[in-house]
């Protein structure tokens, strides 16, 4: 049996041959590298593959064909927002004026991204109902470090050193605690109620003088408005302690509700999701924070300035002591930002709004539509995405969500998020977005609810499933248990091959 | 919505399924009182006059200069094969690959992206990719402090002065960073003064976890790597080695100098300068660290049929599995940008990547006799292979006036190494394949007319007591 079907591609390593792919570039002189000292020299050359251009273009084009994109079908992954990525931001993005712009280029010479981060950081701020936006984490995740450091920076200055905990609900982004123990805190997990939200009392025994901080996902991980979050912002300020918020769902509540308007301290935006800039196959994003007044003094370096003359520049190191500083080299993910300046255009406030109204519809009239088939443990109104769950299916037929997800890609659609948020038996996370037709959205449900009958009728179907996919299930364990981690051209060709 | 399908009809036939008459009611569980304010943003712009506005802020940025700027963000020549295979929607609209089945094109160029980096770094274990080389050394010390559990990591003060930045923000909070100072004079200027190293390692109530230091440093310089790592190594600690990719097609690489991690900006793999990013942080490290790395790691394995697969694995070290107790926090990171570095890769083949090194070096060797024929000197005596130190009296006014003529000369050194004795007067400049003799010739010009010019107007040349 091949180990190289039709469309599977053999490794870079495999199709070199020594002597292909010389010629895009011109020799220099022979003696270029001759003042290089001794013991800083590589001795022997990197063994990288050697190829001509027509293969490297038929083996990345085939394995892309691999792969289940946006642009190829629906791709409703829960917590991801997987919409539309609009063309015009990649054409935009690449402008020489952006594309080759050196981010230690002088103020003067980088007028038009300067503007364009200005602009961009007024509009996330009334987006978000906050003061001010920094625009430099390169990620959700590190935005999420940004706040939390900066509401720890804020505690200290107020001589208040004792605050080591970070309050999170378990129905959390795993990103949450992780952040907090990078931040030198305690992560303090507190349960859901049984409703889904937050359990607001269990929250008030929690709170202390301890608590620096409280992470909210608004709407929650489960697709739920949490309609008790004034009430619980009250209880986070009367303990001192000071409110974050999770934005990965921003995109339920866009022109309906600003977290600062509500008492949020700060909040990060995950512009890959909410403003469309493409997901890349598991990044770039771009993770601008949004704080309130008493933050504002802490905010990353550098910002970004307006002069009274109405010229922009970017903020020297050290110009405000106050600042907690780095997160990561030059300004921000600028590319990925100028797509999201874009999106944010082409919308309007309006637009934006529709945005919104358009997801949160669909996800409702999904969720009606997969009523019958599937449990719905937190049944009322949804927000951009909602939470279904196989528990019963699996209690009638052994058929367990992981099953349903792989026979999803038999009928052509990507897998929802599955077993998360944790607490959810068998669930899966159902986001549809704003960008999906009526059409698609029927076709998906139709295509769930055959399954759940399948799962009774034909249920080693299911099991078996995917049949109709590059690759079928895989050998997870022994991927961990005997790590292969890298291509060794070096052995010789010799195939480092699973047994 | 300039994107979206829904007809009236279809938001119509919706509504009445969910039996409800406004998608308000959707809604209605957001408290009156906390119900946002008008969202006030420009009015929305059609595609066609949203392009023009586009392209008017990018035409307000000026790109045509003849750039000598480096530190840290080199530009390279890219085939644009590159772009094009970048430009798939199968490739750029993709996530994650959780569910690998329908993933294996993402996986295995991840896969390969690993495989790559662990050639040209001599690392085995490398992370699908961190934010930039900033964040991506910042990890790399918290590696080391996890791995020894020890809590102080001393960085080379010639590391780039962001990668330092961001390092004493993530330790800020719980752990210590230590500089240790370069050498001042002598033939190892501008590189890591191995004696304060010693000394720094000695504090037997602090013992170090890990050794930052770059190759080249920030000021274009060869340090000592080996004997680095061999004093961290004899003080228990572990040695992270800064790198440049390029250069590694010519520059021993972090495994063979005895480097527990290697760390790096990949943007120089065909990858825009854009302002800043979105780059690529290179992260690599030992078969021992392969518990302690973050970031997404793809294996080898197979599938039910027994064909070739590839999968995310050891997973256990990630934040949605192990929250609070995980190496990192990192969730969403670079995949793009290690894609197209591989592309890149690819494309021109490690003879390629050589020639690449070999012109940063051989147009550098000629900017630097244009430089010095101008009057132009270097601040330090060691080697460097494309970027280096020149002394230029009040070196921050002329770097403005040259902007006048048409030419960005480097970075004034003063602007971010502020406390550095001894660079007040620096102008940091880099070559690569694509800085062109005609460019040199008017840097050179320029920069003799320049000083000619200001040593007429003082009667003399100042040195380096201009107050800042």
């Amino acid at each position: 049996m091949g180990v190289v079907g039709e469309r599977l591609q053999p490794s870079l390593f495999e199709r070199s041959r020594p002597g292909r792919g010389d010629g895009k570039i011109p020799h220099p002189p022979q003696d270029a590298l001759d003042r290089l000292p001794g013991p800083a020299r590589r001795r022997e050359p990197p063994a990288l593959p050697e190829l001509n251009e027509p293969e490297v273009v038929r083996h990345y084009v085939n394995l892309s064909q691999l792969n289940y994109a946006v642009d190829t079908g629906f791709y409703p992954l829960g917590s991801c927002t997987m919409k539309f990525n609009p063309k015009l931001n990649e054409w935009a993005a690449r402008l020489a004026g952006f594309a080759a712009l050196h981010p230690l280029a002088p103020d003067a010479v980088a007028q038009g991204t300067l503007r364009l981060l200005w602009e961009l950081e007024g509009a996330l701020a009334e987006i978000g109902g906050m003061r001010a936006v920094t625009l430099q984490p390169a990620a959700g995740a590190q935005g999420e470090l940004t706040g939390i450091l900066m509401i720890r920076a804020y505690h200290h200055a107020g001589g208040d050193t004792d605050r080591t905990d970070v309050l999170v609900p378990d129905s959390s982004h795993g990103t949450n605690p992780a952040t907090a123990t990078m931040a030198g805190l305690r992560t303090v997990t507190v349960p859901s109620a049984p409703d889904g939200g937050v359990d607001v009392d269990a929250f008030r025994a929690a709170l202390g003088p301890r608590t620096a901080a409280v992470m909210i996902t608004n709407p929650s991980t489960l697709g739920l408005f949490e309609e008790r979050i004034g009430e619980l912002l009250d209880a986070v300020h009367a303990a001192g302690a000071l409110a974050y918020m999770d934005g990965a769902n921003l995109n339920a509540i866009l022109g309906r509700f600003k977290p600062g308007e509500a008492g949020f301290d700060v909040m990060h935006f995950n512009v890959h999701k909410t403003f469309s800039t493409p997901h890349g196959g598991g990044g770039p994003g771009a993770g601008p924070v949004g704080v309130g007044e008493r933050l504002v003094p802490y905010l990353p370096e550098p910002r970004v300035l307006r002069e009274a003359d109405g010229s922009f520049r970017l903020e020297r190191a050290g110009e405000r002591a106050t600042s907690i500083g780095r997160l990561r080299s030059f300004v921000g993910n600028t590319g990925v930002l100028v797509r999201a300046y874009a999106y944010i255009r082409a919308h309007g406030g309006t637009g934006l709004r529709e945005v919104s109204d358009d997801a949160v519809l669909a996800a409702n009239y999904l969720k009606h539509r997969l009523r019958d088939a599937y449990d719905l443990p937190y049944d009322r109104a949804c927000k951009h995405e909602f939470v279904a769950s196989a528990a019963s299916i699996r209690r009638r037929t052994g058929i367990r969500t992981l099953d349903i997800a792989k026979r999803l890609i038999d009928h052509g659609f990507h897998p929802p998020t599955i077993y998360f948020p944790l607490i959810v038996e068998e669930g899966m996370l159902i986001e549809p977005t704003e960008t999906e037709s009526v059409e698609t959205l029927d076709a998906f449900a139709d295509a769930l609810i055959a399954i759940a009958a399948e799962a009774q009728s034909e249920p080693q179907r299911v099991r078996d499933a995917p049949r109709h996919a590059p690759v079928r299930r895989l050998d997870e364990t022994t991927a961990a248990r005997q790590p292969n981690l890298r291509w060794r051209p070096s052995a010789g060709g010799v195939m480092p091959c699973p047994d | 919505m300039p994107y979206g399908p829904h007809t009236g009809d279809d938001r119509a036939r919706m509504l009445a399924a969910l039996g409800i008459d406004s998608v308000d009611r959707l809604f209605d569980d957001i408290p009156a009182h906390l119900q946002a304010s008008e969202l006030r943003l420009p009015p929305p712009e059609p595609e066609l006059q949203l392009s023009v506005h586009l392209a008017a802020l990018a035409a307000e940025n000026r790109t045509d200069l003849a750039s000598f700027l480096g530190a840290g963000v080199y530009r390279h020549w890219s085939p644009p094969a590159v772009d094009q295979i970048l430009l798939r929607g199968e490739w750029y609209t993709a996530y994650t690959p959780y569910q690998p089945e329908i993933s294996q094109g993402t996986l295995q160029s991840v896969y390969e992206y690993q495989s790559l980096m662990a050639e040209l770094t001599g690392l085995p274990v490398v992370s699908a990719s961190h934010y930039d080389g900033a964040s991506a050394t910042a990890e790399a010390a918290l590696m080391t402090c996890r791995q020894t559990r020890r809590a102080r990591v001393l960085v080379s003060a010639a590391v780039h002065p962001h990668y330092r930045a961001t390092l004493r923000t993530y330790f800020g909070a719980r752990l210590e960073v230590d500089e240790i100072p370069m050498a001042a004079s002598g033939d190892e200027a501008g590189t890591l003064d191995l004696a304060a190293l010693e000394r720094l390692l000695a504090d037997r109530d602090r013992p170090v976890a890990g050794v930052v230091a770059a190759q080249p440093n920030f000021l274009g310089l060869f340090e000592p790597m080996d004997r680095i790592g061999e004093l961290a190594h004899a003080a228990g600690a572990l040695f992270v080695a800064v790198v440049e990719p390029v250069s590694l097609a010519v520059l021993a690489p972090p495994g063979e100098y005895g480097a527990d991690v290697a760390a790096g900006e990949g943007q120089p793999m065909g990858i825009p300068a854009q302002y800043g990013g979105p780059y690529l942080g290179i992260l690599a490290a030992t078969d021992a660290l392969v518990r302690q790395i973050p970031g997404r790691l793809v294996g080898l394995t197979t599938d039910v049929d027994g064909r070739r697969a590839y999968v995310m694995t050891l997973r256990a070290r990630e934040q949605d599995i192990r929250r609070d107790r995980a190496a990192s926090n990192i969730c969403t990171n670079q995949a793009l940008l290690a894609l197209a570095a591989s592309i890149w890769l690819a494309s021109i083949g490690p003879h390629g990547l050589r020639d690449v090194a070999a012109w940063g070096a051989q147009r550098a060797a000629e900017l630097e006799s244009a430089l010095a024929a101008a009057g132009a000197f270097r601040l330090h005596p060691g080697p460097y292979l494309n970027e280096f130190a020149v002394r230029v009296p009040d070196a921050r006014a002329v770097h403005r006036r040259l902007l006048d003529r048409g030419i960005l000369a480097g970075l004034p050194l003063a602007a971010v190494l502020p406390d550095e004795r001894g660079l007040e007067d620096g102008l940091l400049v880099c070559a690569t394949e694509l800085t062109t003799p005609d460019e040199i010739a008017r840097f050179g010009e320029a920069l003799h007319a320049e000083l000619a010019a200001s040593a007429a107007t003082d009667g003399r040349v100042p040195v380096g007591a201009r107050s800042r």
